[in-house]
């Protein structure tokens, strides 16, 4: 690198990271501001207007062409631009939906916004990284501010519970994946992804050290998507963070942390070598997913698993190693993030127990929807997409994972993906069949009364809600111009060919 | 005549009414939308019955037909691609039928929540619509998924007591099915892309045809695709879920389910099992003839010895749709023929039945035989019109279930591929059993003592009730005397499907033959090159 031409280069390539400082320095902007204004209501409002700018400016470069900034350690493009627009669209519906909840909870704390912006410059990061140590960066600023946003609530037990474990477990699944980065950086001696594909690893024992590297890094990877057998933390961490970060936590984190995995797999690992063991994970990951979130009573928890599974399906995606594979999988992870984010959406405004809904049973909300029609109905829509049904976003998004999966050969793991599928039917439909075809009679009266305790339902946060149910509903049936963008990330020029 | 994209039209006017409904707040404003869509749609679909000309062939692409390619990017050879041919004809004309009539039955029956079920119920006629009119595996799919939902909706929230328990079982049941067929319909879809699309993932079901699967492979795929449809059918011993599903749903939602919903499945069986499957579907078909023919027996006897009348219905449907597959698996003109024909009878004629009994549930809050007795001198009109659909029902000439059933034994008993007029005559004993359990039922119900106080007070038919019964009375006896007209309009498809499927059988015989042959003499093949995964990127080459 020469440094003499470093600066003009750092200021033409200043637009690619247009939402990172956008987001970044109003996220700044806010934490000033709530140290003059203590929790001053338009704090989150401040973090709405810079996320969605920088939607609208991601929205606009889908076409982009795809090439390397900052001397080769981010990606700019489509790719990421398509990443980025799931990133941020998701921390637009948190700050939305989270300001009733804790308003409720009387726990609107300015930072709370803040640590919101900060993870989203994380996952950007991740989402764009060309280098090992970009995705580094990436997943720790991430995940930091994850840990805290999960305990922030300090005088609930359980919250700090789940923050002390997610803290730990990430702590420690960060050791394998910097371990895992600093054997494959001995193998190659490089850190940069494009270069460690090209690196030639002769011997024997450069072999296993890049292959021994490559399998610590993945198991970091897969404790951050939690697909099995490193999920444990997923159900406990859920159940007792605040309901509308679980959300986020859910979808964005995977949405950037699957696309890291994405761009290491095409541009560092691009042989195919992994793609027995990543469907075995698949497997693992669905399997254990869908049978325990059978078993389980509360809504938080259930979903928790049901994100476990949903992992799982978006890995037999990458396990195909195609590119429609990989566009199948960036679609999946579009319309899970819609899904989910309005299924956590949903059950933070209907929580009455004001311990983050960790002590609600599912029963307790015998017919709600009949009192919150409009709830009711978006939440048929989330679970019935969840499912996997058409029209609805979820069914394409299963489509196009599974699919190029037969495509490449993978019969036998799509058979079980279809299988998991129905399984999971029975789980999503209890959630419906509670909403709308029970009533609070039917249910013994053991939960406390439903009090008038909801959050408030406001207007931005119903929006989002059926918004997000809308767009379900287009996705499931206008899904051919997504998909074809997606498709286009992966064509023209074959990246293995690189020196 | 000539409306542009009536086929789309028809299929997609009861969702928008549905979406109208949406919007309304008076029940009586709700019914009434849902009245004049469902009106509307059936008018429409007349269009569609004098559209069609059977004397046009549809080998090669259907009648009205309405295709838009570019709903998915390139890489993909799925289309929306709609259209009519005889086999669609008349299982569409009977879904728009049971529309209004279902909305009418509707009228006082659903005493609330009204606007979600009449927006439940157009949807799910979109949904079936769909089914009978889609000319692409995929979407064909889509359909026959999106019927689930709102049939889950109505059952369980409209439904007896036991009403989740039945719309769960429902739901699970075919989903199960349904979704190892999407398996195989992707499977399917690459494997005819490389062999007859240039490689380009295909379910164009005119496509498809012209691939000749091989036997190894058509073998599971047979399999998943028939698994999912008796499913559908239901094919003993898969049915359980029926009865379930059809003693709680209400009663519009138990006409539908037995009117069209069930033909979903044995429509299926005809429209891409037996064509693209067909040496399997000719080598099994002495197994699901057995099938079938355990079904009928089954059926009946199980029907006999119900005491609640709406489980009795429910139980005949498993016999009588036992006789549309066994006219399937035939594989001869007049079974064929009859099975198609015999779709419409059992939509007709048990649709029927579930009205009636539904009204009488409606007037006493029971279904149980025992609390009835004798109403024959309290409600004349509703005997008699009880009486002509189990007749019909039961097979009498002169009513519509005759000639189907008559077509298909016939058929059956002169078909090669069974080849078992014993087995045949075993079906025959379901006609002697149905008329068995259900002129049993007409005597408990109807004739005997009028006892119970209730039963003598109970008022006749209004006209909404009368009038919603006339068009399925009538089409009974007009079927039942003249069924040439409907039976011109389905042969040319069913002819051209046989002949497709001996073509076919014929095809990937030699193709095995040949196959074989080559395999014995160990001449050098050149080995395929692997098949390379290489996964591209744009980005212009960079070097560390």
């Amino acid at each position: 690198m020469d440094l003499s031409t470093a600066f003009p280069t750092l200021v033409t390539d200043l637009p690619a990271a247009f939402s990172m400082s956008v987001v970044g320095l109003v996220g700044l902007a806010m934490i000033v501001l709530d140290a003059f204004r203590n929790d001053h209501p338009a704090i989150p409002w401040l973090g709405v207007a810079a996320l969605g700018v920088s939607a609208a400016w991601e929205a606009t470069h889908l076409g982009a062409p795809q090439s390397t900034v900052f001397f080769e350690t981010l990606r700019t493009g489509g790719f990421v631009a398509f990443i980025n627009l799931i990133i941020l669209l998701t921390g637009l519906a948190t700050i939305l939906l989270s300001v009733p909840y804790l308003n409720q909870l009387r726990y609107d704390y300015g930072e709370v916004y803040a640590l919101i912006m900060f993870s989203t410059v994380g996952m950007i990061m991740l989402g764009s990284a060309n280098n090992m140590v970009s995705i580094f960066l990436g997943l720790e600023t991430m995940s930091v501010c994850l840990y805290v946003l999960t305990g922030f609530i300090r005088e609930d037990e359980g919250a700090v519970e789940s923050a002390l474990k997610y803290f730990l477990l990430g702590a420690f699944s960060t050791g394998f994946f910097l371990y895992g980065i600093a054997l494959m950086y001995g193998a190659t001696g490089t850190m940069a992804l494009p270069a460690m594909a090209a690196a030639e690893l002769g011997t024997l024992s450069t072999r296993l050290l890049f292959w021994g590297g490559f399998a610590l890094f993945l198991v970091g990877f897969f404790f951050k998507v939690s697909a099995a057998p490193f999920h444990m933390w997923t159900p406990d961490v859920y159940q007792g963070a605040p309901t509308p970060l679980t959300g986020y936590m859910s979808t964005a984190t995977k949405a950037a942390a699957f696309a890291a995995l994405i761009l290491v797999l095409v541009h560092a690992v691009p042989g195919g070598e992994w793609q027995l063991s990543v469907a075995a994970v698949a497997v693992l990951t669905m399997v254990i997913g869908n049978v325990m979130a059978l078993a389980q009573t509360n809504v938080k928890r259930l979903l928790a698993y049901s994100s476990i599974a949903h992992a799982g399906y978006v890995l037999v995606g990458l396990s195909a190693g195609t590119s429609a594979g990989y566009a199948g999988a960036l679609f999946y992870l579009l319309v899970y993030a819609v899904m989910n984010i309005g299924a956590f959406g949903v059950m933070s405004m209907l929580e009455w127990d004001g311990k983050e809904g960790r002590e609600q049973t599912l029963s307790s909300l015998a017919g709600i929807a009949n009192d919150r029609p409009v709830l009711g109905s978006t939440m048929g829509i989330f679970m019935l997409s969840l499912i996997g049904f058409p029209p609805l976003g979820g069914f394409a998004g299963k489509y196009f994972v599974f699919a190029p999966a037969v495509d490449a050969g993978l019969t036998w793991l799509v058979v079980i993906g279809v299988l998991m599928s129905a399984l999971s039917a029975y789980y999503y439909l209890r959630v419906v069949y509670v909403f709308w075809m029970q009533s609070a009679d039917d249910v013994e009266a053991t939960d406390p009364v439903r009090a008038a305790a909801f959050p408030r339902a406001t207007v931005a946060a119903t929006g989002t809600l059926v918004v997000c149910a809308v767009a379900l509903v287009v996705l499931g049936v206008f899904f051919g111009g997504v998909l074809e963008t997606t498709l286009g990330f992966f064509e023209s020029t074959a990246m293995a060919t690189a020196p | 005549m000539n409306i542009p994209h009536l086929t789309s039209l028809v299929i997609f006017l009861p969702a928008l009414g549905a979406v109208l409904t949406l919007a309304l707040r008076r029940a009586s404003a709700i019914r009434w939308t849902a009245l004049a869509t469902t009106l509307a749609t059936f008018l429409l679909s007349i269009g569609l019955f004098v559209g069609y000309d059977p004397s046009v062939s549809t080998a090669l692409a259907p009648q009205l037909a309405d295709v838009w390619a570019g709903w998915l990017p390139d890489g993909y050879d799925i289309k929306y691609f709609v259209g009519i041919d005889g086999l669609s004809l008349l299982l569409v004309m009977l879904t728009t039928l049971l529309g209004p009539i279902v909305v009418l039955s509707s009228w006082t029956y659903i005493g609330e929540k009204h606007k979600g079920y009449y927006a439940l119920l157009l949807l799910l006629q979109t949904g079936i619509t769909g089914v009978f009119t889609s000319f692409d595996l995929f979407l064909f799919y889509i359909f026959f998924e999106l019927t689930l939902i709102p049939m889950y909706f109505i059952i369980g929230i409209w439904g007896g007591t036991e009403r989740i328990y039945a719309a769960v079982k429902f739901v699970i049941y075919t989903l199960v099915g349904s979704l190892l067929m999407l398996v195989g319909i992707l499977y399917l879809g690459y494997a005819a892309g490389d062999a007859v699309n240039n490689g380009v993932f295909t379910t164009d079901w005119y496509t498809l045809l012209e691939y000749n699967i091989p036997l190894a492979v058509q073998g599971w795929l047979f399999a998943v695709f028939a698994f999912s449809f008796a499913i559908k059918v239901p094919l003993f011993p898969l049915h359980t879920w029926l009865p379930d599903a059809h003693v709680q749903a209400p009663t519009g939602g138990s006409v539908i389910l037995a009117g069209v919903l069930l033909k979903m499945g044995t429509y299926g069986l005809l429209r891409f099992c037996l064509p693209l499957f067909p040496n399997v579907a000719q080598s099994s078909a002495g197994l699901f003839a057995v099938i079938a023919i355990i079904g009928i027996i089954y059926g009946a006897l199980v029907a006999r010895v119900q005491d609640d009348a709406k489980s009795l219905v429910a139980y005949s449907s498993i016999s009588h749709l036992g006789f549309v597959v066994l006219g399937l698996f035939a594989f001869t003109t007049e079974a064929m023929q009859g099975a198609v024909i015999q779709m419409v009878n059992h939509g007709l004629s048990t649709g029927a039945l579930f009205l009636l009994v539904g009204m009488l549930y409606e007037r006493r809050h029971t279904r149980l035989m025992d609390d009835y007795g004798g109403l024959a001198t309290s409600v004349p009109v509703l005997t008699t019109l009880m009486v002509i659909s189990v007749l019909a029902s039961a097979g009498l000439p002169g009513l519509n279930g005759f000639v189907g059933e008559f077509l298909i034994l016939l058929g059956s008993f002169k078909s090669p591929v069974i080849d078992s007029p014993v087995l045949i005559a075993f079906a025959t004993t379901g006609v002697i059993l149905a008329a068995m359990y259900l002129l049993h039922m007409v005597y408990r119900t109807f004739f005997g003592e009028l006892t119970n106080e209730a039963n003598a007070q109970m008022a006749d038919l209004n006209g909404r009730e009368f009038g919603l019964m006339v068009p399925l009375i009538v089409l009974m006896f007009v079927l039942g005397f003249f069924p040439s007209p409907f039976l011109r309009q389905t042969a040319p498809t069913t002819e051209f499907l046989l002949e497709t499927v001996e073509e076919k059988r014929a095809a990937v015989e030699r193709m095995e033959a040949n196959d074989a042959a080559t395999a014995e003499e160990p001449t050098q093949v050149p080995t395929a090159p692997p098949e390379g995964q290489e996964v591209s990127i744009d980005v212009p080459s960079t070097s560390p």
